[in-house]
């Protein structure tokens, strides 16, 4: 009797200690997963939109396409456009536009039009990712600088990661059969090259850089703008900022 | 590049309504893992239905108990075939083992199934077996000897502490199988149920869901076979087995069917944003799968059938072969009715995007490793291995022998 209290009190006392209890809680929340941001002189890669600005041109769905050797067949994106279309009896409509879209309808002829705009989208590199979380494998994972990859040497194909992105930025590369999405164009940013889609966006919708970076163009599109990301109150904490984002946009 | 599947997915772009990101026109999965958690649910049911005799010593149902676990056993190692097949990459899927991450809630599948196969279901199986099997190689020759001398391990100890240890080495396993069989299932239900970013799988309820709907589907499923089984190998269907568990079939069915009512009632009543989009989906895409198969067909119809006999008691009592046809009818209508459970679920969680603005939808191939004709194989695996199973370790005699009666009391005691 007094061995099995003695061996229980023990067992209690491991138990409590902060080692098992830390070692058990850290593998639950998705947070383990996560990098913090890292200190100043680390960078930290983040991407603004500005939804005022695109005209929804598709010119950076066609060079990412052409840049990452994305899948010609519109359905499989790193990034893409959608149009919304907010008419006055409260009904909004959205669309993704393609290269060859008809005339979006203008809004100065259009009477039932209350307002439209574009809004681009591609993954939001979440500093809390779910999609890091879920991989059974650990094939996507995200780097120092914030970016989420996927490693497509080691990833099975199980698409649980797919099912996990609450913004549809994923897709099973139909050659590769792994699971395929928007790197921030990782090859280029880790020469000082832009992303291809920010490169090629006539208007400066996109906007790409270092968040710790004290003078950048990110750092000034997050000074100068009232900052929104998709789905907040899901906790991935995006890493896509969009300044005049619209409510109606998911 | 498949042309034939960027020809599928064209087809379908007709079909989508609504919006839908653009990347969400292909589900992801199919049928395959329809068929995954329709498997390990009857393994779970199965091994609970198994440990009602063991643990709670409910004797009627004795004659089900090995044809139970040998049902287990048959389901539970086709299971990993569904899953390793719809890889990307199944010849890769061996990562998942050796490299699991611990975060993620499926890389905890090969730690699960190693667990309830080995640890549970085997030795389980193997202690029952042990003294028989030892019996059985004294009278054979040839292959059959062989087969069961190796299975046996070679022991030959069939002495009284022998005996008296496989009884107890059984309770303990059993025990320890029922919250196993439970963390098997509860885990297939939290793979889904932790997708945060999809509303119609995101439910702390979907785990328990799952586990009586495998009650349900496990128990449905052995009360089949051994209707079927039983006169095939000349026998005759006990009807107090039968009755008894019919019983525990209507309770887990009337259980399983408050869950889902609750989590409907749940999801209605608090109409968050997704609420339109997904009573679109159940009323366009889901009406015939859920509201005519699941709920009436599978639940209702069998409820109603199984009522009957007990409020009708004294007519169904007299009439035992009108009883083993609405039995019949219950069963096998509760069989389709737990997989079109699956179907909604695993479907028609991608059939809505997840910018809650529009509906996709799966068209089923007939061939392919996706197909439906692989799935049917799938489906059938399990009774062919089982057929295989019962030749090794025949469980007739168990089931051909009548129960004694009384136990139930002894359970309550």
């Amino acid at each position: 009797m007094n061995g099995r209290r003695t061996f229980l009190r023990g067992f209690v006392s491991v138990l409590l200690s902060g080692g098992a209890i830390g070692g058990i809680l850290k593998i639950l929340p998705a947070k383990a997963d996560a990098r913090e941001a890292p200190p100043k002189g680390q960078k930290w890669y983040g991407f603004g939109v500005s939804v005022d600005k695109c005209i929804g041109c598709a010119r950076c769905m066609e060079a990412c396409k052409n840049e990452n050797n994305v899948p010609r067949e519109p359905f499989f994106f790193r990034t893409w456009v959608e149009r919304y279309i907010t008419r006055k009896n409260g009904v909004t409509t959205v669309k993704a536009i393609g290269p060859n879209e008809e005339p979006s309808p203008e809004a100065a002829s259009d009477k039932s039009i209350l307002r439209s705009f574009f809004v681009p989208k591609l993954c939001n590199q979440c500093a809390s990712p779910a999609c890091v979380q879920v991989c059974p494998v650990g094939a996507t994972f995200q780097t120092k600088d914030g970016v989420v990859l996927v490693n497509e040497k080691t990833c099975i194909g199980c698409r649980y990661c797919i099912q996990a992105c609450p913004y549809g930025a994923r897709y099973l590369h139909p050659v590769t059969r792994t699971a395929d999405k928007c790197t921030f164009c990782y090859h280029r940013i880790s020469h000082g090259l832009l992303p291809a889609c920010v490169e090629v966006c006539p208007t400066q919708t996109r906007i790409f850089g270092d968040l710790n970076a004290a003078a950048s163009p990110m750092s000034r599109f997050l000074r100068m703008n009232k900052i929104h990301v998709l789905k907040p109150g899901l906790n991935t904490e995006p890493k896509v900022y969009y300044a005049s984002l619209d409510g109606e946009v998911r | 590049m498949n042309p034939e599947f960027i020809h599928t997915l064209r087809e379908l772009l007709p079909q989508i309504q609504g919006y839908i990101y653009p990347n969400e026109i292909e589900i992801h999965w199919g049928l395959l893992i329809v068929v995954y958690p329709y498997i390990t649910g009857v393994v779970a049911g199965a091994f609970i239905l198994a440990s009602l005799v063991k643990v709670f010593n409910v004797k009627e149902v004795q004659p089900l108990y090995r044809l139970s676990l040998l049902t287990a056993l048959a389901y539970l190692l086709v299971a990993p075939m569904a899953l390793v097949a719809h890889l990307g990459h199944p010849e890769r899927f061996y990562e998942i083992l050796l490299t699991p991450q611990t975060s993620s809630a499926m890389a905890m599948f090969g730690f699960v199934y190693a667990w309830y196969l080995m640890a549970v279901l085997l030795l389980e199986i193997w202690f029952v077996h042990r003294t028989d099997m030892i019996a059985w190689a004294e009278q054979e020759t040839g292959v059959m000897r062989f087969i069961h001398r190796t299975l046996a391990l070679y022991s030959s100890d069939t002495g009284e502490r022998a005996v008296a240890f496989d009884h107890k080495a059984l309770k303990v396993i059993t025990i320890v199988g029922i919250p196993s069989a439970f963390l098997l299932h509860g885990y297939v239900g939290f793979i889904f149920g932790s997708i945060k970013a999809n509303p119609w799988w995101s439910s702390v309820l979907i785990p328990i869901v799952f586990l009586f709907s495998a009650i349900v589907s496990g128990i449905a499923l052995v009360i089949l076979l051994y209707m079927v089984i039983t006169p095939l190998t000349g026998g005759k269907i006990s009807m107090k087995c039968v009755d008894k568990a019919v019983d525990f079939l209507f309770y887990a069915v009337i259980v399983d069917f408050s869950l889902e009512l609750v989590d409907f009632i749940h999801r209605v009543y608090q109409s968050e944003e997704e609420i339109k989009i997904l009573s679109e989906m159940v009323m366009n895409k889901l009406f015939a799968s859920l509201i005519i198969i699941q709920v009436l067909l599978g639940m209702l119809v069998p409820l109603t059938l199984i009522s009957l006999t007990k409020i009708f008691w004294r007519r169904f009592h007299l009439n035992e072969d009108l009883r083993k046809m609405v039995y019949f009818i219950a069963v096998i209508l509760i069989q389709f009715g737990i997989f079109a459970t699956r179907w909604n679920v695993v479907i028609g969680g991608q059939m809505f995007s997840k910018s809650f603005r529009g509906l996709t939808t799966y068209k089923m191939e007939f061939g392919g490793i996706e197909g439906l004709l692989f799935s049917i194989a799938l489906l059938a695996l399990p009774i062919v291995i089982l057929a295989v199973l019962t030749k090794i370790l025949p469980p007739w005699q168990e089931m051909h022998a009548e129960p004694v009666s009384e136990g139930a009391e002894v359970a309550g005691s």
